[in-house]
This record gives structure tokens, sequence and C-alpha cells, in this order.
């Protein structure tokens, strides 16, 4: 039996998408580490089931201004991957592959676009492709598109993907730490209606 | 004194003079702001998809814009309200992204917009002012002493409704 709906987990499902998120993350960290030619580690990540009404104020404030990150999920599964990071973040990591100042002010041009883009698929390959040794399914992201704006609008985007079968969202909340600077952001994971029973069973939990 | 009430995601909330609600970061979903002329009611709903027949899982009806503002409505009438004294204004239904390999959210946006204008044309309740689409969030505060709707973007400045 299976529903749609992340509120009906149980805490050994919870447990097997929580190992999704550590290979994920590992990958991510591994991956970022290449890119930018520094040591990367990570914290294991906490995986969070949360009601709509909460949703704005995950990163803060709803209103603050985030990086929102959108990629479609192909293949065996259906469904979108999104990541969010809050400005310190973003400016980090734009600052880190463009080799700047890590203070300079960012701008967010073409150049600053794409490669928040390529963050987007470096760092959805990494979790998906943890997702797909555990799952034996060939799954991969699609083309990335970006929302710069407030927190509670960006956000709300996963959410009213997911509420055609449930009231909560699913996520993973992220820290990165290369020397002092924290990178913090979250991950959506949203499969589409027919494809969470799908997961789940590959992963063995259905 | 001032009240000012949060009205979350897939939630409405009714106030009395002189009481405030807001929602703050509105994205693709839609605010219906009601307000009640002669007794200064006010209600908010913060709906997140346009049907909910279309839906399987539609047991929370604050969800949905076809049966939130009825439900708000049914709400503010039994606070005191009087159907004939409501106006409505609406804000939200953006675009966040560009592009998305999810086509039924693509247009979720104006979907949302379109449903919650159907739903008060329904009611017969006059819309008034409507403030929806683009590509960017908004947040939103609504005033009970004059119904005024104040409107705050990132990029695209502040104005009132």
């Amino acid at each position: 039996m299976s529903t749609a709906g992340f509120e009906t987990l149980s805490s050994f499902q919870m447990d097997v998408l929580k190992e999704v998120g550590n290979i994920g993350a590992g990958n991510a960290a591994t991956a970022l580490a290449k890119m930018l030619n520094k040591k990367i580690d990570m914290k294991v990540p906490k995986i969070m089931v949360m009601q709509f009404s909460e949703v704005g104020e995950l990163l803060g404030e709803a209103e603050e201004m985030v990086v929102g990150i959108l990629l479609g999920v192909q293949g065996d599964m259906h469904g979108s991957i999104m990541f969010v990071l809050d400005m310190d973040a973003t400016k980090l990591m734009v600052n880190m592959m463009f080799v700047k100042p890590l203070d300079t002010a960012l701008e967010f041009d073409d150049m600053t676009r794409s490669a928040i883009q390529e963050l987007g698929n470096i760092l959805a390959g990494s979790y998906l492709s943890a997702l797909s040794t555990l799952t034996n399914m060939n799954i991969m992201p699609d083309v990335p598109s970006l929302a710069i704006d407030m927190a509670g609008a960006v956000m709300s985007v996963p959410a009213i993907m997911q509420a055609k079968a449930s009231d909560t969202v699913l996520y993973i909340e992220n820290e990165f730490i290369d020397g002092k600077n924290k990178i913090l952001g979250d991950l959506f994971l949203i499969p589409d209606e027919d494809s969470y029973a799908v997961m789940m069973k590959a992963l063995g939990v259905g | 004194m001032d009240e000012v009430v949060k009205v979350g995601m897939a939630d409405w909330k009714i106030t009395t003079h002189p009481g405030t609600l807001m929602t703050l970061g509105l994205g693709s979903c839609v605010g219906i702001c009601i307000y009640e002329t002669k007794k200064k009611i006010i209600g908010m709903a913060h709906v997140m998809l346009p049907d909910s027949l279309a839906v399987r899982s539609n047991s929370n009806r604050a969800k949905f814009a076809d049966t939130a503002i009825p439900d708000m409505v049914d709400a503010m009438v039994l606070a005191g309200a009087e159907r004939k004294n409501l106006t409505a204004k609406i804000a939200g239904g953006a675009q966040m992204f560009a592009y998305t390999s999810n086509s039924d959210i693509m247009r979720v946006g104006a979907r949302n917009a379109d449903a919650s204008r159907d739903t008060l044309r329904t009611l017969r309740i006059a819309l008034i002012a409507d403030d929806t689409g683009g590509t960017y969030g908004r947040t939103i505060e609504f005033e009970s002493t004059n119904g005024a709707l104040m409107i705050k973007t990132i990029g695209h400045g502040v104005h009132y409704l």
C-alpha cells in the first residue's frame, strides 16, 4: 500500500531516503571539490517533511531573496528536483567558481546565471546518481531553470507540484563547508504522483 | 492597536476592524482578499490549485480556489458580513520559473487566477482590483480600515490596490 503523501512515511522509509541524501551529498561534495579545486566537507544532511503552511519560512524569512534552481527528472521515474540557496551561499559559490574575492557583490548577469545553472546541474546530478544507484533505475535531470525572488514565492513551486497528492513537502537540508565558509542549501525532491510508488518500491520500501 | 495575522499556504483567515491580514511571498499561489465595506470585516485566502474536483487528494478545502473562497465567504457571513457589501481584490498567480518540463505547473499561476475570478463571479462578488501574472513574487497586506491592499515585490516596487 502506498500513497503519494510524505506524511505517511514510516521511520524505516525515512531512513532509506536519508541514505539517498547522504550518498547524494557525498557525491555533491566531491563534485564541488573537483570543480572548485578546493577541499569541500559536508555535514550529514537532514531530511524533513514539512507542512505547506511552514514552507515559506524554511531558509529564514519568507520575503528574503533566494535562488531556486528547478530541474525536471526524466527516465524510469518522473518528477522534479529543486535546490534553494540563500544569497550568502550563492555569492560564495559563484565567487569561488569565477575565482573572485569571496565578498565580491553578486550581479545576476548572464555569466552568473549560467554559473548557477551549472551548479544546479552538478548538484542535481549528484543526488540523482545516488538515487539511481540505490534503485537501479535510470534517472536523469533535464535543463535547469532559475528563479531569483522571495523565498516563499520560490518554494511555493515545489509545494504546488506536491499539492495534488499531499499537504507536505520532502526536503533535504544540506551544509557544505569550505574551511570557515558554510554553504547552506535545501533540496526538494518532488516525484510525480505515479512515480512516488515506483521510487519507494525500487528503494525496497514501497 | 493593529493586529497583523499571517495567512500561510493553503489557508484562509478572517478578521475584523482594526485587524490586518498578510501573506509573505506569494508566488504562483493566489491571494483572494474580500472586504465587507460596511462592517469592515476582511478575509484573505491563499490558494495553491484551481480546482478541487481535478485532484484526488482534496480533503484540505483551503488549498483550492473553488472551495476555499466559498468557505471563507460563509465564515465572513457567519461573522456578520452581508453578501451584498462584499468586494474582492486578487494578487499573485505569477510564473516563477521560465521553463519546466512539467507543463501542468507552467501555467498554474494563470489557472489559479482564472479559477479565483470564476469563483468570485459565481458568488456574485465584484472583483474591483486584480494584480496577477508576471514572473515575480508578491507580499500582500490587507487593511480592514479601508480595504486597501498593499503589494510589495523585489524589483517591481510597492503599490496599493
